[in-house]
């Protein structure tokens, strides 16, 4: 998994929520699609009683096969190609593909499978089967024909003895070498490092030394590994320290680069300034055709005296909980691991196909680049399924950049991640009686039903609320409409951080969760991650984007509001362009220009001959960009706001103003500012708790470095929630908290804001 | 007036339009500079061109574009142009529910006491406190309840509703600054509360009007996540999720995301150059006149 896109997805994989809730309701709904079934069942014997007249006039079952192959990939043609030939040899089966968008894939499957709203089948790599077996939504494949495939890739797949799913085709990473560079034999890896290049500028090597995925091949190599089979963190102890003083004393020797992103790794071996590159089947696809390069295996370390094996992922067809058609779904299934379609899925796809009989077709046989990454899978490393897995990469990216870019002592920066795992995978609080909350909840309705009864009686109350009810008239569609559906589901949201626990195993747990947060789950108040710490940084980066967004939207409003000033309207549509652009793109249009290597501001700093900035390495230059790029997104709204105030004060008021000779400092001091209060107050106390919760900035673009010192409130909630093994009610307890101190903030210095005078 | 002062005074303002051009120059510099990079990934050939610090494509090349714009589905259906219909379609229904729901409400904020107005403004405040995705999966139970999964129309009550709070706040301080014997003189001249506010009120606020149904419009035009988990099939899919679809697990495709990004950012330019001209001077000074 790249950096990027790993982040990127899991931020967007946005809202898992009350698995309460969701499990009451899946409950309902599998009940519901049972009595369906049983229709269905009943329909189908009368179908068949029927046969020889109706078996025409049955209506094709429509068989939902999800995926989130990338829009126009090869695989995504392979797979439409291989469901058309499957519908051609059965009439009676129409096959709906839905291609998903890769970053909301997973928190899709996991809201519409359990309400009965899901696919039949889905595709989706094994590392995932874990958190699905938790929430329940993937069936054993009772039956499935296994013959002929790659056992090791069904072992991936196995869960307790039962095989889950059916795969399709490994994902790992190989070398590539560019034949241009390196001619030689590529005995070992050493051999890349340390060939001698004719250009001075060349790396040996490209890879993304900070990202576990790729790093756990060398940790393999030496005999380590990340997780082990009890899910314990092992990313510690002698190989993940032999590990890390390899790849920093490479960097030290500028054999690899510094801060590799995935574009970095493109970039470099794409127009030839590097020798090798260590990266997945993903890279050829986008490599320059004039490029002469070739892949190899990965191959030995001699450090370590052993091959380097990279993590393999395997991806396979699942067959959902709460299927329509499961008969249906099953055929589909059989039929895309068939030797027929996985030759096709081979051949267009480019996809290392779990099949073997695909293998003997002659012009697979002779294609280099798949039976390259074919040898490479089988020398790999089945990723582990361990819901454990998901956390891992958090802890182990910490301790690789503290090393590669602090210079930090090797064993202390893994302790330190270490450290970090076992915070993050820290035991649930315990299960807690929660007779006593529900007496407490039903005594508090009571006495809010009793003082409203009470508040009835009394006559004046009842003229009042009397009076009131014309106004009520024009208020309650806006009061259902909000209360409906904004309001009920953020109470159901934030009843759920009384809960903690994984997947749909959720236990009541009374106030544990925040008693945690606010104690910095026992460790230090003042280090970093700390609640208190996250907030103190939330309210400078709230503070500092507000007064800058109020800045310089007002004086651009104003500027642009002289009425002598020439092509006002082409300045206006120039400055609303950040807001118009979607922010996820321009986010990381900004992450890109404070990149080390390629990014524009660096390179106009070297231009001016200053030394170029490593931007996420220190607080104070991470908190900058991430600033940059929010005061970027934020200042067209005040503008605009801004502007349609200013074109609502009369021009009357001026013209007094000037006729009692107001000077223009006046002018602008006694009647636009106090003009512009009211309708900038909403603006300001909206960008306030917006900002406050500005979550896509700093998930994007710094991503909580350096350490997550960077980190708001809510990207922390969003983090403990969705990447750190789904701990949603600790998120939701977050969410709370968050929605606590904004009240009480608004309540003690907002009254001025959001009450205008009238 | 003497000639002498009014040449000064010519020559203060010209010092002033050029320091106000200056201004806007260089704000115009700063918010265009990432778009350029956006823009010039969007129109240069390949994946990964190189890029000096003056962004200018090397290749201009239009196959992202056209890819991204032509893009058809298998039994040729255009569906680029199906997709950002119902971006428009969905966008434009949710600025127009969320204004009309949020008139009247915001109305009644400004003008009427009544029990539980208090209580309403904070409630409405405090909805845009809670960090939303914290709702999500209720919020995806709830839209199951009413039938309204995979649905446009069920979309447009999501986020017209959660652009409802702020759509209140807005209007009500626009309510707020005209003064109040404005309808109470039509209401004298025999106007009910409802005709004075339909043909006295609403008029003046056209600007606010204007800029809440921009800020609803905005709301729906680029949320992603939301759409991605409601929407089941291709033809009922918004752009947003369709941009998302070429940043994949490994790779991605830039171009192709940046190409995006571009088309869809043009409605919304065009829609703001079309309402800004409601921010300018859409309010007649006469109807002020107390």
């Amino acid at each position: 998994m790249t950096q990027e896109a790993s982040s990127f997805g899991a931020r967007l994989a946005g809202g898992r929520t009350s698995r309460v809730a969701r499990a009451d309701l899946s409950a309902r709904a599998s009940g519901f699609a049972r009595a369906l079934l049983f229709a269905r069942s009943i329909a189908c014997v009368a179908l068949v009683l029927l046969a020889p007249t109706l078996a025409h006039a049955q209506r094709p079952t429509t068989v939902q096969l999800w995926h989130a192959y990338g829009d126009g990939s090869a695989e995504e043609r392979a797979l439409r190609e291989v469901v058309r030939d499957f519908e051609a040899a059965h009439p009676n089966i129409r096959v709906e593909l839905l291609a998903n968008a890769f970053g909301a894939y997973a928190s899709k499957l996991e809201s519409a499978i359990p309400t009965g709203r899901g696919p039949d089948v889905f595709i989706d790599a094994h590392e995932r089967l874990a958190s699905y077996l938790e929430r329940r939504i993937v069936l054993p494949f009772d039956g499935a024909d296994t013959t002929g495939l790659e056992p090791t890739h069904l072992d991936a797949l196995r869960s307790d003895g039962v095989v889950y799913g059916l795969p399709l085709s490994a994902k790992c990473a190989a070398l590539y070498v560019n034949a241009a560079l390196f001619s030689g034999e590529v005995r070992d890896l050493e051999s890349i490092l340390e060939a001698s290049y004719s250009d001075p500028d060349a790396r040996p090597l490209v890879f993304e030394a900070e990202n576990a995925y790729y790093v756990a091949a060398f940790v393999h190599a030496f005999g380590g590994e990340l997780l082990d089979d009890e899910g314990h963190y092992a990313f510690v102890g002698p190989a993940a320290e032999s590990t890390v003083s390899f790849l920093a004393n490479a960097v030290r020797r500028g054999q690899i680069p510094e801060e590799a992103s995935g574009e970095l790794v493109m970039r470099l071996f794409g127009s030839g300034r590097a020798a090798a590159a260590i990266s997945g089947p993903w890279l050829a696809p986008d490599l320059p055709a004039d490029l002469d390069w070739r892949v190899v295996p990965l191959p030995t370390l001699r450090a370590a005296g052993a091959p380097l094996r990279p993590y393999a992922t395997i991806e396979a067809v699942f067959f959902a909980a709460e299927s329509d058609a499961p008969n249906e779904a099953r055929m589909l299934a059989q039929y895309l691991v068939s030797a027929e379609a996985a030759t096709k899925r081979a051949k267009i796809g480019r996809q290392v196909v779990s099949t073997t009989a695909a293998w003997s077709d002659p012009e697979l046989a002779n294609d280099a680049f798949l039976a390259t990454f074919r040898d490479a899978s089988r020398n790999a490393v089945p990723m582990p399924t361990h819901p454990n897995m998901r956390v891992v990469f958090e802890p182990a990216m910490r301790a690789l950049r503290r090393v590669l870019r602090g210079g930090a002592p090797v064993p202390d920066a893994l302790e330190g991640g270490a450290r970090v795992f076992d915070d993050l995978t820290r035991a649930m609080p315990a299960r807690r009686d929660p007779t006593f909350a529900l007496v407490g909840i039903g005594l508090a309705l009571l006495f809010v039903v009793f003082s409203w009864v009470r508040r009835l009686r009394d006559p004046n109350e009842r003229a009042a609320l009397r009076a009131s009810v014309p106004a009520y008239k024009w208020l309650v569609h806006a009061f259902l409409a909000v209360g409906l559906l904004v309001v009920l589901p953020l109470i159901v949201g934030g009843a759920t951080s009384f809960f903690a626990g994984r997947g749909t195993d959720l236990h009541y747990v009374g106030l544990a969760n925040y008693a945690d947060i606010l104690s910095a789950r026992g460790g230090d108040l003042l280090a970093p991650g700390s609640f208190w710490v996250v907030l103190l940084v939330t309210v400078l980066w709230t503070v500092l984007n507000l007064a800058l967004h109020v800045g310089i939207g007002v004086a651009l409003a104003l500027v642009l509001h002289r009425p002598t000033l020439k092509l006002k309207g082409f300045y206006r549509v120039l400055l609303i362009l950040p807001w118009a652009v979607p922010s996820y793109v321009t986010a990381l249009a900004w992450k890109g220009l404070f990149h080390r290597q390629l990014g524009a501001i660096n390179a106009i700093l070297e231009s001016l001959g200053a030394e170029p900035v490593s931007w996420f390495a220190q607080w104070s230059t991470a908190f900058a960009a991430n600033l940059a790029t929010n005061v970027w997104l934020g200042f067209p709204f005040m503008m605009v706001i801004t502007l349609g105030a200013l074109a609502g004060i009369p021009k009357d008021l001026y013209e007094a103003a000037d006729v009692d000779g107001a000077t223009r400092w006046q002018r602008f001091r006694l009647v636009t500012l106090p003009m512009l209060r009211p309708a900038l107050a909403p603006a300001v106390a909206m960008g306030a708790v917006w900002t406050f919760n500005m979550f896509n900035v700093v998930f994007l673009v710094s991503g909580g470095e350096p350490e997550g010192t960077t980190e708001i409130l809510v990207s922390e909630a969003y983090r403990w929630a969705f990447t750190r093994g789904s701990q949603y009610g600790y998120g939701a307890a977050y969410a709370v908290l968050i929605f606590g101190i904004l009240v009480v903030t608004t309540r003690l210095f907002g009254r001025k804001l959001t009450e205008a005078p009238a | 007036m003497s000639g002498g002062h009014q040449e000064s005074h010519e020559r203060v303002s010209v010092l002033q339009s050029v320091l106000s051009h200056t201004l806007l120059i260089g704000a115009v510099i700063f918010a265009l500079y990432p778009i350029l990079w956006v823009l010039s990934l969007a129109f240069s050939a390949g994946e990964s061109p190189e890029l000096g610090p003056i962004p200018v494509p090397d290749q201009f090349s239009m196959e992202h574009a056209e890819a991204v714009a032509l893009r058809r589905s298998d039994d040729g259906t255009w569906i680029f142009a199906l997709q950002l219909g119902n971006s428009l379609l969905i966008s434009i229904a949710t600025a127009l529910f969320a204004v009309a729901i949020a008139t009247p409400a915001a109305y009644a904020l400004s003008r009427f006491t009544f029990v539980g107005k208090k209580l309403t403004l904070g409630a409405m405040l405090a909805t845009q406190m809670f960090p939303g995705v914290a709702a999500a999966i209720p919020l995806y139970l709830l839209m199951d309840a009413l039938g309204l999964i995979d649905t446009r129309s069920g979309l447009v009550l999501v986020y017209a509703t959660s652009a409802v709070p702020f759509a209140i706040f807005q209007l009500r301080s626009a309510f707020d600054a005209i003064p109040k014997d404005l309808e109470e003189a039509a209401m004298v001249d025999g106007a009910t509360r409802f005709g004075a506010f339909r043909r006295v009120v609403l008029p003046t606020v056209r600007p606010s009007l204007a800029i809440t149904f921009l800020f609803a419009f905005m709301t729906a035009w680029n949320e992603f996540i939301l759409a991605a988990t409601f929407l089941n099939r291709e033809e009922n899919y918004t752009l947003p999720v369709v941009l998302q679809r070429y940043v994949g697990e490994h790779a991605a495709q830039w171009g192709h995301f940046a190409a995006g990004a571009i088309l869809v950012s043009v409605p919304v330019m065009a829609l703001f150059y079309w309402l800004q001209r409601n921010l300018v001077g859409g309010l007649t000074a006469g109807g002020v006149k107390g």
